[in-house]
């Protein structure tokens, strides 16, 4: 009887399990956007697609730069404009008081929360046929081809919210300094949760000392938009706030002698599958372990650095290694650094 | 008295059967729902560059396998490796192994075929030749010509091409390759960042790094046997300039192109960015004009100086590592015609036209090229290179037709 019992038990739950794993099906596909990673397509992924949906694909990756400055910070200002603001499909420069120096959108507003509204409110009331938006602060450098890279399979008509995703408390927000990424649909969602007074204050933020980093993060849960963290198909992320030097730094310091895996990649870490000899008899280095070779930002550096950068970037390579990459971006108008 | 107990015993049998299912299964989804996790991980492993393997000869290091990246193409760079040999030495000393040279052999010297650290003392472990001098500037000379002397007599035959540089210097080796694959190792010649006083026709800079044929590593060596040349002033790079220049050595020149430099004498930011004092030695001294700003340095660069570990690290992780995801660069430069190919020299490597193939043939190749030009104009390319060779415009004539052909 006992055993009876124990089979019929048995069946009652599996049949049970499976008619459950059936429902979450609907489930599966926003629960992808909980997932938390995002990540860049593998060059496998991409040789699935035929030409005609590579070309719709590169024409709808293209990028709205939306630039937050302030007077105070001109030269970092003059800097963005002189280096990878070219490279992006449209840059538009949104400042706190306008300068005589350099031509921006005046958006007269003191309020760090409510000036990023503004630029946000503006940018999607203006981006014509734009799709993807990225918000960066002119101490930020911004590789805009890696962005596009990252971004070229995902479908600007969902919500995505992403860049160096952090957590604070409960709360998954996209850290300010390394880029936010957001796609037409969640900016969309934003601009209208803007109108709610109780969901999405424009003055309240500032009684708490929120960040406006996590302001807009707690604005865009309330749409169902959620932060993710942008990473290459190895895992490592992909929006740096540090510079280089600092991140180099980092990784010369986490391994010392030797290393292959360092700063930027927990998964790296764990993975070094080299032994004490190999490692004694390859001092490789500490760059591998450093930082993804297709990253999108970095922050902290100086407009010096910027423009060393630009030719690190652009320019400077090894004759004879190429890559045959599947898209084509071509330099822009109007520069020389590049 | 049966029935309620046996209604029980069912009871109990379904409940734990129930619960036994629930763990097992939950167990089992619990794995299944972590593959991305380890799919990443074998990733990660796959990803991390061939490690490079040496092979130790007395003090030097052979280079047995060029280092690769994972997804690229490096077919032009390894016929150079194999064509162009390159023999580097660096002048090191034994308080700076560990805060300078080890920064060296973990970075560029991996890519030159062979490698010989060069000290006052010998250390068998780094490994480092101890050529039996002191330390101190007034010993450079001293220890430059005991060098290649040491290098002539025991690696002539392993290289075609001799490279000094210092525990300081950045060196892209696969630039360098570029560079002297348009001359053979049998002409006396030698390349370097050219400065011009005290000598006819100018000597190269000692931090910029300089490379020497065979013929003139050959002829160096004979200058002292026969005391055409001796130890006459510890400063290096122009004792050694003015050897070359009674051994008839030619002081080569070492610009792209573009007339832009290939060997700079101090650090990237200071070239693109700096702007050098009219009073500063630098401006009587270089041998061709100065250019200030971006187009101060070839994107072939081959040298740098004053370089700190930090710095030997951002500046691999640039040149080999961080890249802008099918990005074309303005400067498209050819190889060079003197190296042949053998029967593949039909086809033509140039890069150029490589580019184009993959364009044109799309359908040959398993990836097609998509253009991506946005508000941006392709003529743009053409403006900004102006000397390329005939054949290169046509390939970019070829190229920009096919990209406009995509874009209606």
């Amino acid at each position: 009887m006992f055993m009876k019992g124990m089979i019929m038990g048995g069946i009652f739950c599996l049949v049970l399990s499976l008619l459950a794993s059936f429902n979450p099906s609907t489930e599966h596909t926003t629960e992808d956007h909980h997932h938390h990673h995002l990540q860049a397509p593998s060059k496998d992924e991409l040789k699935h697609f035929s030409h005609s949906q590579m070309e719709d694909l590169s024409n709808q990756v293209r990028v709205y730069c939306i630039i937050m400055v302030q007077p105070k910070i001109l030269v970092y200002w003059a800097a963005a404009i002189h280096t990878w603001s070219k490279h992006c499909d449209k840059a538009v420069f949104y400042t706190s008081e306008a300068s005589k120096a350099l031509e921006a959108v005046d958006l007269n507003e003191k309020d760090d929360w409510a000036r990023l509204r503004k630029a946000l409110t503006h940018a999607y009331e203006n981006a014509g046929d734009l799709r993807w938006f990225f918000v960066a602060q002119p101490t930020t450098f911004a590789i805009i081809e890696n962005l596009k890279y990252l971004l070229l399979t995902k479908d600007p008509n969902e919500p995505f919210y992403l860049g160096n995703a952090a957590k604070s408390g409960e709360l998954d927000y996209v850290v300010y300094d390394s880029g936010i990424v957001l796609s037409y649909e969640a900016l969309k969602r934003l601009v209208n949760v803007f109108k709610d007074e109780d969901k999405c204050p424009e003055r309240g933020g500032s009684l708490w000392n929120v960040g406006e980093e996590k302001q807009l993060a707690m604005c865009l849960k309330y749409t169902g938009v959620f932060a993710e963290n942008g990473e290459d198909i190895h895992g490592k992320g992909l929006f740096n706030s540090k510079s280089v030097e600092s991140l180099i730094s980092d990784s010369m310091q986490a391994n010392p002698t030797n290393v292959v895996e360092g700063c930027c990649s927990d998964m790296a870490v764990t993975f070094n599958g080299m032994s004490p000899d190999q490692m004694q008899a390859n001092p490789t280095n500490v760059v591998e372990g450093c930082c993804s070779d297709m990253a999108v930002t970095f922050n902290g550096m100086s407009p010096d650095q910027m423009q060393v950068m630009m030719f690190g970037v652009y320019r400077l390579r090894p004759y004879g290694h190429d890559f045959h990459d599947l898209l084509i971006f071509d330099p822009p108008v109007g520069s020389d650094n590049d | 008295m049966k029935g309620p107990s046996s209604k029980w015993a069912f009871s109990m049998g379904f409940l734990v059967g129930a619960c036994s299912v629930y763990v097992f299964l939950h167990q089992v989804w619990f794995e299944r729902s972590y593959p991305v996790l380890s799919e990443a991980q074998e990733k990660a492993t796959a990803a991390v560059e061939r490690p490079t393997s040496w092979r130790k000869e007395g003090a030097a290091l052979i280079n047995l396998l060029h280092p690769h990246h994972a997804d690229e193409d490096s077919w032009v760079a390894d016929v150079l490796y194999q064509k162009v040999r390159v023999l580097c030495w660096v002048m090191t000393g034994p308080y700076n192994l560990q805060s300078r040279a080890h920064h060296v052999r973990a970075t560029w010297s991996r890519h030159c075929n062979v490698v010989v650290f060069m000290s006052s003392v010998e250390d068998p472990d780094f490994p480092t030749v101890g050529l039996g001098t002191k330390e101190g500037r007034d010993q450079l000379y001293w220890k430059t010509i005991r060098a290649f002397h040491y290098v002539y007599e025991h690696y002539v035959n392993e290289a075609d091409w001799f490279l000094k540089a210092d525990d300081d210097t950045y060196v892209v080796v696969d630039n360098l390759r570029w560079i002297l694959s348009n001359h053979t190792p049998k002409e006396p010649i030698y390349f370097g960042k050219r400065f011009k006083p005290y000598t006819k026709q100018g000597y190269m800079s000692g931090g910029a790094g300089y490379v020497l044929s065979k013929e003139a590593l050959k002829r160096f060596v004979e200058g002292f046997r026969t005391k055409v040349c001796t130890h006459t002033t510890p400063v290096e790079d122009l004792a050694l300039g003015q050897c070359l220049e009674k051994m008839g050595v030619m002081a080569g020149d070492s610009r792209d192109t573009l007339h832009r430099e290939t060997f700079h004498p101090f650090v990237p930011e200071h070239h693109l960015t700096g702007k050098f004092s009219k009073s500063f030695w630098y401006w009587s001294y270089c041998y061709y004009p100065i250019v200030e700003g971006p187009q101060c340095c070839s994107d072939l660069a081959v040298s740098f100086h004053y370089v700190e570990a930090e710095l030997m690290y951002t500046l691999e992780y640039y040149t080999y590592h961080l890249r802008a995801y099918g990005y074309t660069p303005r400067y498209q430069p050819p190889l060079h015609q003197g190296l042949s190919f053998g029967p593949l020299s039909q086809t033509t490597v140039m890069v150029g036209i490589k580019e184009a193939q993959e364009v044109t043939d799309g359908r040959s190749l398993t990836s097609t090229a998509f253009a991506f030009s946005g508000n941006q104009s392709k003529t743009e390319m053409k403006s900004h290179t102006g000397e390329r060779d005939h054949l290169n415009s046509v390939v970019t004539e070829n190229g920009t037709v096919v990209t406009h052909d995509r874009h209606h």
